[in-house]
């Protein structure tokens, strides 16, 4: 009988969806930000102090470029590599910005955004088992990428007592026969510290005895206050033991375009290349094009949000410490790192009871290491209205915790 | 350091002296001196508000742009009928510019009859002047700045990073 055939097929070809799923995929941690996002978006009248982009929209003129090149039929795929012109631009940018030479033509590689940049630097350089020392607490996706590229990620802590910079002496004894690369991102997401010249001199020596490729994320290099962004390629010696990446997505506030840029040696790039061919093809056209008009003449809006963000850091970081929680002063990004141990709360407990009793979002800080723990992240690029009320939510919130 | 109180306070007049302080890194006792005197000097005018009228009263406002044909009148030039025509207080703005008028006017009033009143009894006597075009507003898009409509909504969505 029919029906019954069907039955038995229903019973009998149950695919166990558990057992599909790959070994590299569960290996993958769960973010610990998704379980605050799933929480959020329950709630109202919620003040959000937990995603990390700016809270711009991008400058008209950028996007308008965008607008006007899907008006002329602007809609098909790039080179692999990205527009000429705005790999041009982009040298022309690094030269200008920090003296460092890279060829538009093999040496810059437009990608999807520093997200894709990273996975594709890990993809290209490590075998099975080969380690590569990152800064802990660190950007969520940076332990990741090592693992789905079967790296291991090696963890150097870092304290606040030592505004979250990390010791090249704390890389150096780390450092294995296994050891391929260093990953690090400064200025920093989650704590906004930022490297000084000097200890990235150290790093670059550390890199140059071991023969150690460095991964520089410079996402946040144009979000410095009243100091300056070095460039990692840019110190003497390393341009061939680096790897820098840099987008458009917090500069100028593109975040949904999607565009960033890896810049190195002629024999990284054409790695990377290759599998950004298979798997990418080219970087979204659109915002190729936007990024192009955000190089060309995006300088003033940069300045302008910068300035802008810099007020609001320091509502903030007063802010913070005033209600009684003792924060570092964050020169770089737009984040504020608070420690929390007042109130003698993990930052886990700490962000869930301050979402739901008091509605202000914050991301625990363990969600980035275990240096992490007894912190949260506070990104500050928000309205100043926000922050203030978010602050007096807080201040409340940790008068009644104080242990 | 009077060139970031002012850009502060032109985004939001509501900014304390306290907030301007930690923003700048001045005391709040410096800030209130600075304003003080930017407030002597004629470089603050006045703290005013954005307000989107069209929400809150149905038609009972109208405004219109008025061009306006002025003879020049020698060593004053416009100044001086400028400054009369400024003295009606229907006039929110007044602009000398280039072009095939002289005097551009920003007028807002209760009724299209009253503004038309005002040209026809008070502007088009005013001695020098000789043509007015007046173009009543349909509807405002954007006003010191400020999107009107549309401008609004949450446009972040939350994401793990």
């Amino acid at each position: 009988m029919k029906r019954d055939n069907e039955m038995s097929l229903k019973t009998k070809a149950q695919i166990q969806l558990n057992k599909v799923i790959s070994d590299r995929a569960n290996r993958l941690s769960p973010s610990g930000i998704r379980k605050f996002f799933d929480l959020l978006q329950k709630q109202k009248d919620i003040i959000s102090l937990g995603v990390g982009e700016p809270d711009y929209s991008t400058p008209w003129h950028i996007s308008e470029a965008a607008v006007k090149s899907l008006e002329r039929g602007y809609t098909m795929y790039t080179s692999n590599s990205g527009i000429l012109e705005l790999r041009e631009l982009t040298a022309k940018y690094l030269k200008e910005k920090y003296g460092i030479d890279y060829d538009p033509n093999g040496e810059i590689l437009m990608t999807v955004g520093v997200s894709e940049a990273l996975d594709l630097a890990m993809r290209a350089i490590l075998n099975p088992g080969d380690e590569v020392i990152m800064p802990d607490p660190h950007y969520v996706a940076y332990d990741s990428c090592v693992t789905l590229a079967e790296g291991k990620p090696v963890l150097v802590p870092t304290y606040e007592k030592n505004s979250f910079e990390v010791e090249a002496k704390d890389i150096e004894v780390r450092v294995t026969s296994k050891t391929k690369a260093i990953l690090i991102g400064y200025p920093a997401n989650p704590t906004g510290a930022v490297m000084p010249r000097q200890k990235l001199l150290d790093i670059a020596a550390v890199a140059q005895r071991h023969n150690l490729i460095v991964i520089s994320d410079e996402i946040y290099a144009r979000l410095t206050y009243g100091t300056e962004h070095t460039c990692f390629a840019s110190l003497p010696g390393i341009r061939e033991n680096t790897i820098l990446l840099g987008g458009f997505s917090k500069a100028y506030a593109m975040t949904g375009w999607r565009i960033g840029y890896a810049v190195a040696p002629r024999e990284v790039i054409a790695a990377m290349t290759k599998i950004h061919q298979y798997t990418i093809m080219s970087a979204p056209t659109p915002a190729q094009v936007a990024a192009i008009e955000a190089l060309k003449t995006g300088e003033p809006d940069v300045v302008e949000m910068v300035e802008d963000y810099d007020r609001r850091r320091k509502v903030i970081v007063k802010g913070l410490n005033d209600i009684g929680l003792p924060c570092f002063e964050p020169k770089g990004a737009f984040y504020a790192f608070p420690s929390i141990t007042p109130t003698d709360m993990n930052s886990e407990e700490f962000s869930e009871k301050l979402l739901m009793e008091e509605k202000v979002a914050v991301v625990p800080g363990s969600a980035f290491g275990q240096c992490g723990e007894g912190y949260v992240r506070c990104c500050y690029a928000t309205s100043l209205a926000d922050i203030e009320e978010a602050l007096n939510r807080m201040g409340r919130f940790v008068k009644k915790y104080r242990k | 350091m009077l060139k970031d109180i002012l850009k502060i306070l032109e985004n939001d007049a509501r900014t304390t002296e306290r907030q301007i302080a930690t923003m700048t890194g001045l005391s709040a006792a410096e800030i209130a001196d600075a304003i003080k005197q930017a407030e002597k000097d004629r470089v603050i005018l006045k703290y005013k508000t954005v307000v989107n009228w069209d929400r809150v009263m149905d038609g009972e406002m109208v405004w219109a742009l008025i061009e306006v044909k002025v003879k020049p009148e020698p060593e004053v030039g416009f100044d001086s009928i400028a400054g009369r025509i400024a003295q009606y207080e229907q006039v929110r703005s007044l602009f000398l510019a280039s072009g095939t008028y002289d005097l551009l006017l920003v007028v807002v009033d209760k009724t299209e009859r009253k503004i038309a009143d005002f040209v026809s009894q008070n502007l088009a006597h005013l001695e020098g002047v000789q043509g007015t075009v007046t173009h009543f507003v349909l509807k405002r898009y954007k006003d010191d700045g400020e999107i009107l409509e549309g401008g609004e909504g949450v446009k972040r969505q939350p994401v793990i990073l």
